[in-house]
């Protein structure tokens, strides 16, 4: 007999090993060192205009850079060494001033043509790159107890308005409500009342030493969604923040039901990261100042979005961001955009104390942000750096006040439903979110991340060398075969890990050193098969197919088993043990492809076609 | 017809082995009840500074340093190299720690010190990291047994489960008695070394289904010796190859992986030693027999008999 592989099977496998060829090319490419440079803020816009102005400062500095390219709202400009890098920031940062990101940054040189096939470099880690990995948690009691006092107090109002007269409110324990009524009459509507406008609570009647209650508790449903509410508003609000502090590649995202994951990669002021990601914006909403009011009792201030524009505001602050409950943007009646605002019940109260006697006026809301900048001073000929806090307030919003504002107003008359949002973006980002903490933190110095990088590398290698040159002698021509079906397992794990995006981290490296380990398994499997059938007395030829066929199963079963263990590692494991899961998975797929197909592709190629009577392996 | 294999009598050292077996498995566990692990911050949390020097430090300037800045529950030690050095601290989240220590130590000191890493983890996320780990093993060794139960038979899949709970428990075992970091890379390890051990067992217990069908006159501990002897040169061949890389790993992958490497490398000699006698054994225990393996493969003889 022949093993002879049909024309198709040959193909689909050199397909694959092209795809991957190409997919697993763009890690051959090494970074360039780059700056980036981005608008703090949508007016401001990085065009060619700036980045001209940017290149123009650097050679007149003397600083060496590659290119400069522009892409959408950003401009990138590369170095050849992180020397130059870091030089060009300091140069940037002077030339464009604060009101754009200056960020460092690795910048991928894949090849155009690669790039347009979708293909990109693996993103490496933070223990790879260095950088900060924050883990905050949302104190989400809190956020539910917050959510229940508005109501507490909405609540009273309604029961206020429609005469259902009660004796006293209290909190409960459980975090309900129980409402004292001096009458069973005045306690049946008011369930009936909350029943029928509150669909978030759960409305029971309860008495209790003669007196009649009514006992309000928030459906699972209600605080399962003020929860979620609470984490998306600290979501937004940091990735505000950490959009500011100018990271090329930043992560923000929900880990688990009460946490916010935050990774910094690349940054090398890890102290100033902290500080602005647990700083605070706030709000302020003030009446715009009559035509005559003294100059001593207004201030003046620019447009956050419209820079040049200007308003005259009272000094007098009504209220600030952490009366703001909730802001949300939507559409009215007519089809209007418009941001839909609440307030806690001092604020309201302060609202309407206010606005009784300013209908027609019209009022601001301030964007109060703490920031700093570095400033360059020149002391005895040296330039010293020095860091001088500032506080930055702008006006989002100027609207005219229609009637008397309660706890709940909206802002109309917006441009479109892309500044409605943006307003209520805002307005939240300045409002009082949940508390946070810091729950874990770790930082990698960049001198740690190469280290660790140069290491893992070269134990991949030496692994590598390792194996190849025992298969070889082991097994002598299959042991070469083997080897280069190894040898395409690592280009197509390399290949799908960068399909996936999947972040390399050390243990991950790690991964891939056992999977070369392992993944001769199943080739050692097959050849262990084949040796077996030849000493059964069957003729070489036989021997190959029969050995390929009968480790099939064996091999099937042993990997699902191995795989499972590496799903729940990926299930169970966070960061750097994710990345060692999905290695290994990936690693088992890849093993399985190469040892069965591959390499009996190969063993088709070398022997197939004649008749044999020996076998050399 | 296997006569150009050498068959060894494998199961002529099973209750030697069977001894070996308890023997460790009673030292693990009085090492894991006497010294306990030792967690690493991953697990216990706490906040932890690794400093680079340019030489050799100085541990006890290093700890007197610290007191002198009030931190007198510093444990320091060097990691990896001399100048190398990891300080690990008390519970309370300090964003300024790293920076705060570097200067400390920096203070007098003529070489430039940089700040390699600095980590904190609270209390409650190594505590859970604790619970989750714990459960992911159960859940591993579960999972695997209604696979192998599903694909093999009750019996196997209690044999392959006592040869994972045997390899992870010396590992374990091994970590207590030497005092090693056991971290968050150790836990993946062991994980790993349950996928690499299972592997090995699912090998040998395949064959020896096989030869339970195919050879219906030996008696069960021939079997056992001849499926043992049959695998034996594919088990010694991968955990061979998986050791080179794993020493190559511990020796050249520094410090960070060095307790992963370790634990693999234990776990990989266990696993290979465990695959021939543990899971052997404890099916030999059991009294496995070929009624056990035989109905599947009569009903479909059945079927294929017919015309």
């Amino acid at each position: 007999m022949l093993n002879r592989y049909p024309l198709w099977k040959n193909l689909l496998i050199l397909f694959v090993l092209v795809f991957g060829g190409l997919y697993a090319a763009p890690n051959l490419y090494p970074d360039d060192y780059a700056v980036q440079l981005t608008g703090s803020r949508d007016v401001f816009q990085v065009d060619q205009v700036l980045l001209d102005k940017v290149t123009a400062s650097l050679e007149s500095e003397g600083v060496a850079f590659k290119s400069s390219e522009l892409s959408k709202n950003a401009g990138l400009i590369r170095f050849a060494t992180g020397d130059d890098q870091l030089k060009a920031k300091d140069v940037i940062s002077k030339t464009v001033g604060d009101d754009y990101i200056v960020a460092l940054n690795l910048a991928p040189t894949t090849p155009d043509w690669l790039t347009s096939m979708g293909a990109g470099p693996m993103k490496l880690g933070l223990d790879l790159r260095g950088g900060v990995h924050f883990l905050l948690e949302v104190d989400l009691p809190k956020a539910v107890a917050q959510k229940l006092e508005n109501y507490a107090s909405e609540i009273k109002g309604r029961l206020r308005e429609e005469k259902l007269r009660y004796r006293k409110m209290d909190s409960l324990d459980d975090g309900g409500l129980a409402v004292k009524f001096t009458s069973a009459e005045y306690r049946d509507s008011s369930i009936d009342l909350l029943r029928k406008e509150y669909s978030e609570f759960v409305v029971s009647s309860e008495d209790r030493d003669g007196d009649f209650y009514t006992v309000i508790n928030l459906t699972e449903q209600a605080v399962r969604d003020i929860e979620t509410y609470a984490i998306k508003q600290n979501l937004t609000t940091l990735r505000n923040r950490v959009n500011e502090l100018g990271v090329a590649e930043p992560l923000v995202q929900r880990q688990g039901r009460n946490r916010i994951v935050v990774q910094l990669p690349g940054i090398q002021d890890t102290a100033a990261a902290k500080r602005i990601i647990g700083k605070t914006a706030t709000l302020e909403f003030r009446l715009e100042a009559k035509g005559g009011a003294s100059s001593a009792r207004t201030e003046v201030y620019e447009f956050r979005s419209d820079l040049g524009r200007k308003a005259t505001l009272e000094k007098d602050i009504i209220i600030k961001g952490d009366n703001v409950a909730n802001a949300q943007s939507s559409f009215d009646e007519n089809g209007q955009p418009q941001v839909n605002i609440t307030l806690d019940s001092k604020g309201g109260e302060l609202m309407a104390r206010t606005t009784k006697n300013a209908v027609q006026r019209r009022m601001a809301v301030l964007f109060v942000e703490d920031k700093e900048r570095t400033v360059y001073k020149s002391i005895e000929g040296e330039q010293v750096a020095e860091t001088v806090r500032y506080q930055e307030k702008g006006i989002i919003s100027l609207a005219t006040i229609q009637s008397v504002l309660g706890n709940q107003f909206r802002i109309t008359g917006l441009d479109g439903a892309g500044e409605s949002s943006e307003l209520a973006l805002l307005l939240r980002a300045g409002a009082l979110a949940a508390p946070i903490y810091f729950v874990e933190e770790r930082t990698v110095g960049p001198s740690l991340g190469a280290q660790n990088i140069e290491m893992g590398v070269m134990s991949v290698q030496i692994g590598l060398a390792l194996v190849l040159i025992f298969m070889l002698i082991y097994y002598r021509v299959f042991g070469l075969l083997a080897n280069i079906a190894l040898t395409f397992n690592l280009v197509l794990l390399v290949a799908i890990m960068s399909m996936l995006s999947a972040t390399l981290t050390l243990p991950g490296i790690a991964g891939i050193v056992l999977t070369v380990g392992m993944a001769v398994d199943a080739n050692v499997l097959i050849f262990a098969r084949i040796k077996e059938e030849l000493a059964n007395g069957l003729p070489p030829q036989s021997a190959i197919s029969s050995g390929f066929g009968r480790a099939f199963t064996t091999i099937l079963d042993a990997n699902i088993t191995t795989l499972l263990a590496a799903v729940i590692l990926f299930a169970m494991g966070t960061g750097p043990v994710k990345g060692f899961a999905i290695t290994l998975s990936v690693g088992i797929l890849t093993s399985m492809f190469t040892a069965i197909f591959v390499t009996r592709a190969l063993v088709n190629l070398t022997y197939g076609n004649r008749q044999l009577t020996k076998l050399s392996i | 017809m296997m006569s150009t294999y050498k068959i060894y009598n494998f199961m002529g050292l099973r209750k030697v082995a069977a001894f070996f077996s308890i023997a460790m498995l009673v030292v693990s566990i009085g090492a894991l009840a006497v010294n306990g692990l030792k967690f690493g911050l991953d697990f216990t949390g706490g906040s932890l500074v690794e400093i680079g020097y340019e030489q050799p430090a100085d541990l006890n300037k290093i700890r007197d340093q610290l007191k002198v800045v009030g931190y007198n529950d510093a444990v320091v030690q060097t990691f990896g190299s001399p100048t190398d050095i990891l300080i690990r601290l008390g519970q309370d989240h300090d964003p300024k720690l790293g920076d705060k220590v570097l200067a400390a130590l920096q203070d007098g000191e003529t070489q430039t010190l940089t700040l390699r890493r600095n980590e904190f983890v609270g209390a409650q996320v190594g505590e859970e990291l604790r619970e989750q780990g714990g459960l992911g093993m159960l859940l591993a060794l579960f999972m695997i047994m209604v696979y192998v139960a599903f694909r093999f038979q009750l019996k196997f899949s209690i044999g392959a489960v006592a040869a994972l709970a045997h390899d992870v428990l010396i590992v374990l075992g091994f970590f207590a008695l030497f005092k090693l970091d056991f971290d968050l890379t150790v836990l993946a390890a062991i994980l790993a070394v349950i996928g690499y051990s299972l592997n090995d067992t699912i090998v040998v217990s395949d064959r020896i289904r096989e030869n339970f069908r195919k050879m219906r006159k030996e008696s069960a501990v021939e079997i056992m010796n001849v499926s043992l002897s049959q695998t034996l040169g594919r088990t010694v061949v991968t955990s061979m190859t998986t050791l080179l890389v794993l020493v190559a790993l511990a020796v050249f992958g520094g410090e960070m992986i060095h307790g992963f490497a370790v634990a693999l490398l234990v776990g990989v000699f266990v696993g290979t030693y465990s695959s021939i006698y543990v899971a052997a054994n404890v099916l030999m225990a059991m009294n496995v027999c070929k009624e056990d393996l035989m109905p599947p493969e009569e009903k479909e003889q059945e079927i294929d008999d017919r015309p």
